[in-house]
Formats: structure tokens, C-alpha cells, sequence
């Protein structure tokens, strides 16, 4: 297992160099470059001015060798200052990550929470309204556009019966609130998102989980646990669950990226200052520097959950065995 | 046995019950598909037309579906923009099959090196969170129709790569490949007139989900204002209109997008219909 962890490590450095040079590659592609893009915006520059703004980012350098110095910066985190507002990229970064995560988690937490049972509920009776009507529902969440639904619960709850707020992740005047206070409105501002962000895995979840629990009910040793006398509780609960939730875990750690920048357009709609927003406003303004210091460590962090996805399902199935 | 070909009344009842996925998906497909095709003679108004007489009006005799902040009527843009959804769609998920199948094929039937070399490829891709790979892309070359095709194709290739890869994988020891290559048939030769008919299924279902899928990421960077640039209608910047004045105009958030949602169901219930077309039948 040790030396499976080592093997992995020492396979995702070569993956990782890949993602930095792709990364790097497709910001070079702009015309110009980062000195250019920052030059853009103050016209009164002169030439002189240019020309040491290109030295300083070290623009003038063939492009390999910009490419090493900044591999090398990168790797002690040092990401380079944000266009916009000069702020280093990592501030600004760890600044937003709680929220994003939060709402990420959250949501993902609620799929669990539903998707499974559904999935469980469906599969046990097949061909039910239940499983139905789930299935319509499981299609419809599939095939609808997020940012969509969140205008239409917008509307429906902010608007219309006002009940919810629409934007943001506290209200403006919490300073008089208690701590519970303060802690119910952030819940408040947080439903929506969550809800939304929720509904689009939920339906593939429970699919997925409606059609693995299938696949294992038919296998022969779940005939074997129900004549050997078992109750149907035990024989889906113990029996078949543990087979059919691994499919699920792999779902789990594929969904690892979307916890990162899954929300953009959730975080666009509500005017949620997360990772999300942090990446859509730095490539709208051409903030290379913010841009790339979000890709790759997001990259990274995929690597990463792709890898503990492994573990699990090493752990839930002694069958598998790690290469 | 009934040898004819005309089915009766109660097979073609038979048959639509066991493949309601794939009928009704189909039907959606196929009526988007005409309106698309259909636009210039269905179309009630010239989507461009302003009329600043008329702006933010609800739903009425005159526009069905309202008009929006410049007076152009709303379901005309609609009508119009399902031609954006579907081009980007089938070029976009044209360009991915193809590139899907070519590496697919190549990495399952020759393995080694190559087979190595195009799964790590698949793994960078993957790694990099979608959005952000396309927010990048189209941050820096300029938002337009062709590109956005491109970008969803470039990051897309990688479900039927893998697809191809498996089919192939699985299809090269049959007896009828080696039987080609003892007559002394050519590599290509088996790829794409042997293994490749026979490995086509599942391509077919991804494609048609990619579609929905290429829908979706179109709608929703025309929503962020990535997508296709004004004046060009398209359901996903009708829907930025319609968050804009969202207070005022309800039917601007509510049409388009129930239109994103038909279009992507269809593709997404005529790919689950031919998934399950082609699984062979499980016994109860």
C-alpha cells in the first residue's frame, strides 16, 4: 500500500508538469503578454516605461526560459501580484476558498444525503411510480441549465414572495446581530446556492446509484444471501450496498474538481465572492496571474482526489488490488 | 415466425413501450432540428428588429413570448438562437468524436508507448476543472461562435477517446480481426473497416449526450457574455437579459431557458434510449 502511495506520487509529477505547461502555453497564446495586457490599460505609458515593465516580468526572455523561472516561482507559492488591484494572487486565493468550499461541501453533502437513498429506493422498486417519477425528475435536473433555475427560484423566492435573499453571502447590517444571528443569515444567503448547485449532480448521482444497486442485485451471491434466509433489510443493506456504493466513490472523487470551480456561475448569479467569480473576473480582465494561480493548483487538487478516490475503493473492495 | 417487414399494431405498441427513451428523446431532437431549419420561415419577426415602443412587454397576442429590453420580439430570438445551440453542438461534439476516435483508436489497437502516452494526455485533461480550462481559452482569443465550437471540442475528446480505446481493446482478439490480418489487411484497413462498425455503440451514446452537454456550455457562456456576441441571439444571452431585469420581465428567464431545457433533454433521452437499445437484455 506504501509503495502503491510512493508510485502514484512519483506518476502525477510528470501529469503535473503537463498541466503547468499547458497552462502556461494557453497564456501565452495572447497577443503580447502579460506586460502587454497590463500596459493596455494605462496609455500614457512610453516606450521606456514598456520596455522595463517587459524586463521586470522578464518578458524579454526566450520563452523557455520564462517558462523555468516561472515553474520555479510557482512552486514556493509565489504567484505573482493580481493585476487588478496588485494584492498577491495567494492573498486573494485563501481569502476566498472558505467560501467556495463551503457551499461546494455543502452541496455535496446534500447529494449524498438524498441521491443515495433515492438511488437505493428506486432500484428496490423498480418500476414503480417511485422510480418513475424519480427517473423524470433524475432527467429533467440533468438536462436544465443551471443559471436558470437560479433566475427561477430567484424570482420565485427573492422577488416574488421575497422570502429569501437573492445576493451576496450576509446581509449588510448584521453588526447588532448575536453570533446565532449572524450565523442564521449567512445560512439564509446560502440556501439557494447550495440548493441549486445541489440539483444538477443529484440527478446523476442517483442515477448512478439506482443503477449500480441494479447491477448487484442481480449478481448470484444476493440470491444466495436471500435464500439463505437473510431479511431483505439485510440482505440490501449489508449485502448489496457495499458492492453497489462503490461506483459512487468514484463519482465522489471525480466530482473533487467541481468542488473548486464548479461554482462559477452559481457565484456569477448571486454575486458570491468565491473562487468561482475570482477566476470568471481575472480572465474577463485578462489577470494572467490570477488566472493561472487558480488552474493549477485546481488541477493539482483533482490529481490529488483522483487518487484518494483509488484508496477507497482499494479500502471498500479487498479485491482490488493496487498496482 | 413473422417474416415481413410491416409491424402490427401491437409489436409497434410493444416497441414504443420498451423504447420510450429513445422515441420521445428523438421526437425532441427532431422538432428543435426543423425549427432550426425552419427559422427564417417561422419566425414571426426578424429577431433584430428594435422596437423601442414596445420594450419589456409580457406575453400578449401580438408577441407570444414577449419582447425584450430593445422591443425585439423574444420568440423569434428564440427561434434563431436554436440554430447557435444546435451548430455549436454538433460541430463542437464533431470535432471531439473525431479527435476521440482517432486518438482512441490508435492508443487501444497499437498499446505500449502510444497507448501510455494518450492516457496521460486524458489525465492532464481531466485534471484541469472544465470551466476553467475554457474560461481561460476564451479569455484569450476573442469570444466568437467559431471559437467557443473549438473549445468545447478541444475538451471534450477525452470520454469517447476513452470509449474508443476500451471497444477496441476488447474487439482486436476476435476471431474475424485475426482473420482479416492472416489475409494480410493493412492496420488501417482493420481500424476503420473491422473493428471500428463494430465499436461504434457507445460513441453513438456519448455523442448525443455530448450534444446536450455542448448545448448546456454554450448557453452558459453566452450567459456569462463569453459565448456568441450581440446582436446574435442565442438562448444563453437572452437569459442574461432576462437576469437583468428579472424584477420586470419574468418571460424573459422563463421561455429561453425552458427552450435549453427541451433541447438538451431530447439529446440527453435519445442517448440514454440507444444505451439501452444496445445493452444486451438482462433477464429479471
Amino acid at each position: 500500500m506504501f509503495l502503491y502511495g510512493i508510485k502514484r506520487t512519483l506518476l502525477m509529477i510528470p501529469i503535473i508538469l503537463g498541466i503547468t505547461l499547458l497552462s502556461f502555453t494557453v497564456m501565452h497564446m495572447a497577443p503580447g503578454g502579460p506586460a502587454e495586457a497590463q500596459m493596455e490599460f494605462s496609455a500614457k505609458a512610453s516606450a521606456e516605461a514598456r520596455e522595463r515593465l517587459r524586463k521586470l516580468y522578464g518578458a524579454d526572455q526566450p520563452v523557455h526560459k520564462q517558462y523555468i523561472t516561472w515553474l520555479t516561482k510557482f512552486v514556493t507559492l509565489d504567484f505573482g501580484d493580481a493585476f487588478a488591484d496588485g494584492r498577491k494572487v495567494k492573498d486573494k486565493i485563501l481569502e476566498r476558498l472558505p467560501i467556495t468550499l463551503t457551499i461546494n461541501l455543502l452541496s455535496l453533502g446534500l447529494v449524498l444525503l438524498i441521491a443515495i437513498p433515492i438511488g437505493i429506493m428506486s432500484a428496490t422498486h423498480q418500476y414503480s411510480i417511485l422510480d418513475r417519477a424519480t427517473t423524470v425528475f433524475v432527467f429533467v435536473g440533468y438536462s436544465m441549465p443551471h443559471f436558470w433555475m437560479a433566475l427561477l427560484l430567484i424570482y420565485l423566492f427573492g422577488v416574488q414572495w421575497g422570502v429569501l435573499p437573492i445576493s451576496g453571502i450576509q446581509s449588510l447590517d448584521t453588526t447588532g446581530l448575536s453570533w446565532l444571528g449572524r450565523l442564521m443569515d449567512r445560512g439564509e444567503h446560502l440556501i439557494l446556492p447550495v440548493f441549486i448547485s445541489a440539483i444538477g449532480s443529484l440527478a446523476g448521482v442517483s442515477r448512478y446509484m439506482r443503477n449500480s444497486m441494479l447491477e448487484v442485485m442481480r449478481q448470484d451471491y444476493i440470491r444466495t444471501a436471500r435464500s439463505k434466509g437473510l431479511s431483505e433489510n439485510k440482505v440490501i443493506y449489508k449485502h448489496a450496498l457495499r458492492n453497489a456504493l462503490m461506483p459512487v466513490i468514484t463519482i465522489l472523487g471525480l466530482s473533487l474538481p467541481g468542488l473548486i470551480g464548479g461554482a462559477v456561475i452559481m457565484e456569477t448569479v448571486f454575486g458570491i465572492d468565491g473562487l468561482g467569480r475570482l477566476m470568471f473576473q481575472a480572465v474577463f480582465s485578462r489577470d494572467y496571474n490570477v488566472a493561472m494561480g487558480l488552474l493549477v493548483p485546481a488541477a493539482v487538487l483533482t490529481m490529488i482526489g483522483n487518487f484518494l478516490a483509488d484508496i477507497g475503493y482499494a479500502l471498500a473492495d479487498p479485491r482490488v488490488r493496487l498496482r | 415466425m413473422n417474416n415481413t417487414t410491416t409491424l402490427t399494431a401491437q409489436q409497434t405498441y410493444y416497441q414504443l413501450k420498451r423504447n420510450w427513451l429513445a422515441f420521445s428523446g428523438g421526437l425532441l431532437v427532431l422538432a428543435v432540428f426543423l425549427i432550426a431549419l425552419l427559422a427564417p420561415w417561422i419566425s414571426p419577426y426578424d429577431p433584430s428588429q428594435i422596437d423601442i415602443k414596445n420594450i419589456l412587454i409580457g406575453p400578449n397576442s401580438r408577441h407570444l413570448f414577449g419582447t425584450d429590453e430593445l422591443g425585439r420580439d423574444v420568440l423569434s430570438r428564440m427561434i434563431w438562437g436554436s440554430r447557435v445551440s444546435l451548430a455549436v453542438g454538433f460541430v463542437a461534439i464533431g470535432i471531439a468524436t473525431i479527435i476521440g476516435i482517432i486518438l482512441g483508436a490508435v492508443s487501444g489497437f497499437y498499446g505500449g508507448y502510444i497507448d501510455s502516452a494518450v492516457m496521460r494526455a486524458v489525465d492532464i485533461m481531466l485534471s484541469i476543472p472544465t470551466i476553467f480550462l475554457i474560461l481561460a481559452v476564451i479569455a484569450i482569443l476573442e469570444p466568437s461562435i467559431f471559437n467557443i465550437m473549438v473549445v468545447i471540442g478541444l475538451t471534450s475528446w477525452m470520454e469517447p477517446a476513452r470509449l474508443v480505446r476500451a471497444e477496441f481493446i476488447s474487439i482486436k482478439e476476435r476471431e474475424y480481426v485475426t482473420a482479416a490480418r492472416a489475409l494480410g489487411a493493412s492496420d488501417a484497413r482493420i481500424i476503420f473497416r473491422h473493428i471500428l462498425p463494430n465499436g461504434i455503440s457507445p460513441i453513438l451514446v456519448s455523442a448525443a449526450m455530448g450534444i446536450g452537454g455542448a448545448v448546456l456550455l454554450e448557453s452558459g457562456l453566452s450567459f456569462l457574455g463569453l459565448g456568441v456576441q450581440p446582436p446574435t441571439p442565442s438562448w444563453g444571452s437572452l437569459l442574461t437579459s432576462g437576469k437583468d431585469n428579472i424584477e420586470i420581465a419574468w418571460w424573459l428567464s422563463a421561455f429561453p431557458g425552458l427552450a435549453i431545457l427541451i433541447t438538451v433533454l431530447g439529446y440527453n433521452l435519445l442517448g440514454e434510449g440507444i444505451r439501452d437499445a444496445l445493452d444486451p437484455r438482462q433477464r429479471e
